[in-house]
């Protein structure tokens, strides 16, 4: 595919073939990693298949009126291995990621649905134990769990327990949260340590050990917002860095705004056994997944404040100023690192790798 | 974290850049060797901070990049047999082959799985004994040891179905013959640190003399990067061209013996082809007889696979320092990571990627469009 700046709509004539995925004639794990393929699934065969004007692209939920009522609506399906680990379980993470979808609109979750895909063979214990985590992660965030559904699919064709959730949420009268509405100027701020929850699933999963044991960042957001949308209902954007990272979120911003992101890579909080983990594994801090952050583009003027009320929640006590959107390199997102440099900071193929050596 | 941040302290490398800059007098030509000091240099941006005098050449050593196509064409048919359990490092699943990748052969129902260390894979082999486990040994000296090791152990623990695909590969020949090309501007190398640590510094003092080329041995970080450059800029003022360990925290002259007494007893030497090369003598190992039936390629007939390079991959240029990534027509156009021609695009360590992913700015690359700014009502999975 030849790249095009700046464009907006798939750029059909520059491809070589006509399958709707180029080169992909079969879903790979990369289709799911929030990053470029996952990106191009969604642009090529579910938008133009579900289209119609509700459908939203954009943020992380959608945004709906029904009966005079601004609602957020959202969904996500989570197949995490293990289904219990370090700071958390599928059930708490069934919860949160939804509900921090929602909060990405201004919305304070209100009702979930809950879908159970079990795999024949899994323990009911176990099963009982992420059900009690779930209900209790709901109670923790202030939601109602309204509706659900069980399906069971023979051994061998799942792994254990998937769980789909969906959401709704009402989004108070003033709140408009879109990449859309970034300018020249704001300031980003991250709501703490980056790249925790994708290091912890890691190192259970795939039995790597970094000496001490990282716990998950796993929580609801929705009472953060809330205190931030207390300073000011004028929060431009918001979007928590789950799959992707925090580099997926800002090309995101930076692709929908049209603006240009900086991001000062001293300023962006690692914890050190994060730091090490992705410096043996040669991965990016910036691109491991999250599941209880947030990333903000504030006005300046209202930055300060906005900072103050989000170090005052026990969720955003290590939250810092990273970056500012700005007019040069539009829908692009550059660091400046460390010694002085630049370099830019790119969107996610698929998932990313560890290096050989 | 603090260790890793002492390396890439501002203060210090800004001392060690003043020090470069009161030194040089005139232009010249440094190759760093490996592909995790192109990575290092590109991401934090030293090229640029470097005097314009001082050019870095990136050379060949990206594990990734120099595995011939034939190889990988031969570890996608191995993959993709029934009854194969194919284990890879990471970063080998998404580089191209003729006409598909590992992550695609995994797509289509073959067994391929990602593993942190062989030893994972000779695990698996064990727990799979009626399964043909096959570990894709690539590399340089740093990932032959542990190969080795583990063919060591398959085969004193009498585990039978795990073979190896061998394609590791040895530097200094690749730097022999760098230097030998009519070509060739480079005049100082960084030597890879990681190798040296394995194989010690003996192998380099006989080429720094026959070619006049000082060799210093330089680590990874990017205070690393910079006193690697400082002192072989000191040594080409001065008219030197001597053998200098500027990573002794991990590298003694004599390298580690058990490593290579392993190295010694499975492989031995062999001519091998560098993908965008071609065949560099002595350049690689293979299994050694006593250790043949571990070889993945004598235990399965892969004879007859129909290898193409893309035309206009030129790859093999960048690899050999004589292109600079962003000088190829396809690049940022017709090869970009998410449809790459080489694997000078695809892997880690590469230049192209370096380039792409860090430099586009400078260097007027067309921005991706992102269609992920799309993708977030739609999100499939939480994997992680």
């Amino acid at each position: 595919m030849r790249d095009t700046p700046g464009a907006q709509a798939p750029d059909m004539l520059a491809w070589t073939c006509p399958a709707p995925l180029r080169d992909q004639p079969r879903v790979v794990m990369g289709h799911g990693g929030g990053g470029a393929l996952s990106a191009e699934l969604v642009e090529h065969v579910f938008a133009p298949a579900f289209g119609g004007p509700a459908l939203s692209v954009t943020t992380d939920a959608a945004t709906v009126e029904l009966g005079g009522a601004r609602l957020a609506f959202s969904t996500d399906s989570f197949v995490v291995r293990p289904l219990f680990f370090p700071g958390g379980s599928i059930g708490d993470l069934a919860v949160n990621g939804t509900v921090n979808d929602l909060a990405m609109s201004g919305a304070r979750a209100a009702y979930l649905s809950c879908g159970f895909i079990l795999e024949e063979g899994v323990e009911t214990d176990v099963v009982t134990r992420v059900a009690q985590a779930l209900g209790a992660a709901a109670r923790a965030a202030g939601v109602q769990v309204a509706t659900g559904d069980t399906k069971v699919v023979e051994a061998g064709h799942g792994d254990g327990i998937y769980i789909n959730t969906s959401g709704i949420g009402l989004i108070p009268p003033g709140v408009d949260l879109r990449p859309q509405r970034v300018v020249p100027g704001d300031v980003v701020i991250v709501s703490g340590p980056v790249g925790v929850h994708g290091v912890a699933i890691m190192s259970v999963r795939e039995g790597l050990e970094f000496g001490v044991e990282i716990e998950s960042d796993c929580a609801a957001l929705g009472g953060l917002v809330e205190a931030m949308l207390a300073v000011t209902p004028d929060l431009h954007v918001l979007r928590d860095p789950t799959r992707g990272g925090l580099a997926a979120s800002l090309n995101e911003i930076a692709a929908a705004s049209g603006t240009g992101i900086v991001v000062q890579e001293r300023a962006v909080p690692v914890p050190a056994p994060v730091a090490n983990a992705c410096a043996v594994l040669g991965l990016d801090p910036m691109y491991v997944a999250n599941e209880g952050k947030l990333v903000a583009f504030v006005p300046r003027a209202q930055a300060d404040a906005v900072l103050a009320a989000m170090r005052a929640h026990p969720l955003g006590a290590g939250a810092a100023v990273i970056g500012e959107a700005v007019e040069a390199h539009p829908g692009m997102v550059v660091a400046r690192t460390g010694l002085g440099g630049t370099r830019v900071v790119d969107m996610p193929l698929g998932e990313q790798l560890p290096r050989i050596c | 974290m603090k260790y890793i941040d002492e390396f890439q302290d501002p203060e210090l490398a800004r001392r060690l850049l003043d020090e470069i800059r009161a030194t040089v007098t005139r232009p010249w030509a440094l190759m760093e060797v490996c592909g995790g000091q192109t990575h290092t240099i590109i991401r934090h941006g030293i090229d640029q901070l470097l005097p314009p005098e001082v050019e870095l050449i990136h050379g060949p050593g990206c594990p990734v990049c120099v595995t011939p196509l034939e190889v990988i064409d031969k570890a996608l048919e191995i993959a993709s047999r029934p009854g194969v359990i194919f284990c890879s490092f990471g970063d080998m699943l998404r580089v191209p082959g003729t006409d598909r990748d590992l992550f695609q052969v995994r797509g289509q129902g073959g067994d391929v799985r990602v593993v942190y260390s062989p030893l994972d894979a000779l695990r698996i082999a064990e727990q799979n004994p009626d399964r043909e486990v096959v570990f894709f040994g690539i590399g340089f000296e740093t990932t032959a040891p542990p190969n080795a090791m583990t063919v060591h152990q398959a085969r004193k623990l009498g585990i039978r179905n795990f073979s190896l695909l061998v394609s590791h590969v040895r530097v200094p020949p690749a730097i022999e013959a760098i230097m030998r090309s009519p070509d060739c501007r480079v005049q100082g190398f960084l030597a890879a640190g990681h190798v040296c640590s394995v194989m010690g510094t003996a192998e380099y003092p006989e080429l720094a003399a026959r070619h006049r080329v000082p060799i210093v041995v330089t680590g990874f970080e990017p205070l690393d990067i910079l006193e690697g450059v400082r002192r072989t800029v000191l040594q080409l003022e001065r008219g030197e061209h001597t053998v200098d360990n500027a990573y002794p925290r991990a590298v003694l002259p004599g390298g580690n013996p058990a490593a290579r007494a392993m190295l010694d007893d499975v492989f031995e030497v062999t001519d091998r082809a560098w993908r965008g090369i071609g065949v560099i003598p002595d350049s690689g190992w293979r299994l050694s007889e006593r250790y043949r039936e571990h070889d993945a390629e004598h235990r399965f007939s892969v004879e007859g696979i129909d290898t193409r390079e893309p035309a206009e991959c030129r790859s093999g240029e960048v690899l050999q320092g004589l292109l600079k990534p962003h000088e190829c027509e396809a690049f940022g156009t017709t090869c970009t990571p998410r449809s790459p021609l080489g694997a000078t695009m695809v892997s880690s360590e590469g230049a192209c990627a370096a380039y792409y992913l860090y430099r586009r700015l400078d260097l007027g690359t067309p921005s991706p469009k992102s269609p992920a700014a799309d993708s977030a009502a739609l999100e499939g999975s939480s994997v992680v």
